[in-house]
């Protein structure tokens, strides 16, 4: 028995680092291999240990109380100082040459790692869009009201379609984040159900509806149309969510 | 191994940006001593060199462009512990890094469950981890740092950060279920 699919693959879905049409894959995958279901179950097992061993130390309260003190004391520039200070600085002109300046360069966390916007990013955002009051910005069934409403506050025009004759209304807008972009999350209503669609421009070529992936108990379908990436999750049927694809393709 | 001075440093920000460092780095303090800990195998060692690394990330302050305040402590936390081994702990950073990672573990999940019950022996087995390998475990477990975090923090591409997490969990779980055999040469 061997597995072609890459170990660190495994790793990524683990840690909601898949990509949302990787990480349906992979669990299609999971479904006939037995080497990776065994060592998904070996790292997740791996992961509770972690939890319930409890290993995080936490710092001393002496520790903390130092420095606050340091905080709290007033800036002086007594002259006392003077010697530690040149001992400090030699200490961090020693340090610097060391270890290079890399940490004023944090700006390149907006640049680093992939586009892509993995599948924990995505539920997480549905997640946080049920809080009380989080769910849409702007509150309207007419998508002429709500189109609009995004002039300005984004870089493209989303399609807003109401597709309450098809069983999906339209309930409203909002602004979210995904991937560190701006995206255009459009609100249906599915019986009792939210349905939250991301929307972000892409200049990948158009895709097909991919088949659903499923975490946590949600469902995401993830396509691409018209130079526009969309991805709808919901804790309604993945059929659901794929009629809705459907509305939007055509 | 203190070269903070007592209360030396503290002195290079206004009250303002006092405040500021107050509300969005001293939170991350735990996170910083945690860090420190397992990456020198030792609390004494930790709360010295968490304390500078919290002196230098005061003194950086103002360079801080108010992107994840975490991440850039983090990230001076790590460098300031690299420079106190290379210091104090040479050996410990000249360890084999390579692992053929196509060698799938043969611990059951079940196995693993045992083993990794008992709080002593998972600590152990954590420690006994190459340091690149527990860094990002750390990272990862502990913290819950995203794989882009961890690339920003220990200053590597994300598909290093993702074989490294491979191979690290991979290690941890031989040396959970494999107790008899030494799993660390480089310890000395």
């Amino acid at each position: 028995m061997s597995c072609d699919f890459p170990g660190t693959l495994l790793h990524a879905y683990l840690d909601g680092e898949l990509d949302a049409v990787r990480a349906a894959e992979f669990e299609r995958h999971l479904e006939d291999c037995r080497e990776c279901t065994t060592t998904l179950g070996a790292i997740e097992s791996l992961r509770s240990s972690f939890q319930r061993a409890q290993l995080y130390e936490t710092a001393p309260a002496e520790l903390r109380r130092k420095i606050r003190g340091e905080l709290k004391s007033p800036a002086t520039g007594s002259g006392g100082s003077a010697v530690a200070a040149w001992r400090w600085l030699a200490v961090a002109a020693a340090i610097l040459m060391v270890t290079g300046v890399a940490w004023f360069s944090l700006p390149h966390f907006r640049a680093t790692g992939p586009e892509s916007v993995t599948a924990a990013e995505v539920i997480d955002a549905h997640i946080r869009s049920l809080q009380p009051g989080h769910l849409t910005d702007v509150t309207s069934t007419d998508q002429h009201t709500v189109k609009p409403w995004f002039d300005g506050k984004l870089d493209f025009v989303p399609p807003v379609h109401d597709f309450v004759d098809e069983g999906f209304p339209l309930l409203g807008g909002r602004l979210d984040v995904l991937g560190e972009r701006n995206v255009a999350a459009l609100v249906y209503g599915r019986r009792k159900h939210f349905v939250n669609v991301f929307v972000w421009p892409t200049k990948e070529p158009d895709t097909p509806i991919h088949p659903p992936g499923s975490r946590q108990g949600y469902q995401w379908v993830h396509w691409r149309h018209q130079g526009m990436e969309f991805c709808a999750v919901s804790d309604t049927s993945a059929q659901d969510l794929h009629d809705l694809a459907e509305l939007f393709v055509h | 191994m203190s070269v903070t001075g007592q209360g030396k440093g503290w002195d290079v920000l206004d009250s303002q940006d006092r405040a500021r460092f107050e509300q969005l780095v001293l939170p991350h303090l735990d996170a910083a001593f945690n860090l420190s800990r397992w990456l020198l195998r030792s609390r004494a060692d930790a709360e010295d060199v968490a304390q500078e690394a919290m002196l230098r990330s005061f003194r950086f302050f103002r360079g801080f462009n108010g992107g994840d305040a975490r991440a850039w402590l983090l990230q001076i936390v790590r460098n300031t512990c690299y420079t106190w081994l290379e210091k104090n702990r040479q050996v410990e950073l000249m360890t084999e890094f390579d692992e053929d990672l196509h060698q799938q573990s043969a611990a059951t999940p079940e196995a693993l469950a045992i083993a990794g019950d008992n709080r002593e022996r998972l600590a152990r087995a954590l420690e006994t981890l190459p340091l690149r390998f527990r860094e990002v475990l750390v990272l990862r477990e502990f913290e819950g740092c995203s794989y882009k975090e961890i690339a920003a923090i220990t200053s590597v591409p994300i598909g290093t950060v993702m074989s490294a997490l491979a191979r690290a969990r991979q290690r941890l779980q031989r040396a959970l279920t494999q107790p008899a055999q030494q799993e660390a040469p480089h310890e000395l």
